[in-house]
């Protein structure tokens, strides 16, 4: 039959990717109440996209997936991340 | 297991689920794109304006939406394991830390609303235009996600009944994973509204 995707993620991998992503969170709130200027913006950023990575990697499945789901997901930020920078680019170059 | 008695395709129930999926992350980066826009076009009235929400509450919110995640995760290796009365305690818990981050967000909003900051509020709009556009993208797009928590909790609910019943079990827990997985695109986008809203000040 076609639906065998029995790959059973232990707790303790869910219960340490947890205790990262809280992690993530804190450094990311006492990175930021650090007054670092314009650093600031990029370095929230940055650990939100760390933290969407694990979370879309293991919570949800994607390393135990086919690669398709993995690489439309990809697209779809890709996408995204396009659309926001030409928007941006037009704003500040009018 | 013989054709006949199984007319289920996996695969393409969760293909389905993703390709919804790129519409809530769409929909959610269509205002993420206005958000960068306004904030470019007023960065001090984001700034000062983000400067008045509290950072406690939503650290609180944010790690709160983390473990409910990692509990519907690890309520769907319960399911695998045939623990049917952890998979359950783990999907209540998970419903009971949805309530708590609704609970948290009306104290915050009522805070708000009760100091008259609220969409079409004249004491708002004497403030500018970009304390308009922040809190009119603030509130809707908490609003927003705040009903796809809603609706969550609506499919957590079905879930852990049909797991209950057995519905949902060792050898068919497809609309368990959809289920999470719409329930970690909530996470997922409260992951970046968190520091948009109330770290990057």
């Amino acid at each position: 039959m076609e639906n065998e995707h029995n790959h059973i993620v232990p707790y303790k991998t869910f219960l340490l990717i947890l205790a990262g992503l809280i992690t993530l969170t804190l450094i990311s709130v006492i990175l930021t109440q650090i007054s670092l200027g314009t650093l600031t913006v990029a370095i929230a950023l940055l650990i939100a996209g760390v933290k969407s990575f694990y979370v879309l990697r293991y919570f949800m499945h994607l390393k135990f997936e086919t690669r398709l789901f993995s690489f439309a997901t990809f697209g779809a930020i890709l996408l995204l991340v396009a659309i926001l920078l030409i928007t941006l680019l037009d704003y500040i170059y009018r | 297991m013989s054709a006949i008695e199984s007319h289920r395709d996996d695969l393409a129930s969760k293909t389905g689920m993703w390709l919804f999926l790129f519409t809530e992350m769409l929909l959610f980066g269509g205002l993420f794109i206005v958000y960068s826009v306004y904030r470019y076009l007023n960065p001090t009235a984001f700034h000062l304006a983000a400067e008045e929400l509290s950072v406690v509450i939503g650290t609180v919110n944010t790690i709160i939406l983390l473990v409910s995640s990692a509990t519907v995760a690890m309520s769907i290796t319960a399911v695998q394991k045939r623990n049917k009365k952890l998979a359950v305690a783990l999907l209540i818990i998970t419903i009971l830390l949805g309530l708590v981050f609704l609970v948290n967000k009306y104290f915050e909003w009522g805070h708000h609303i009760r100091e008259h900051i609220y969409p079409g509020s004249n004491v708002l709009a004497l403030r500018g235009h970009g304390d308009v556009m922040f809190y009119g993208l603030y509130f809707f797009m908490t609003g927003l996600h705040a009903l796809h928590i809603i609706v969550g909790l609506i499919l957590i609910l079905i879930i852990s009944v049909s797991v209950l019943k057995e519905k949902i079990n060792s050898e068919d827990y497809v609309f368990h994973e959809n289920g999470g997985l719409y329930w970690h695109l909530v996470d997922l986008i409260w992951i970046f509204l968190f520091p948009l809203f109330y770290l990057i000040t």
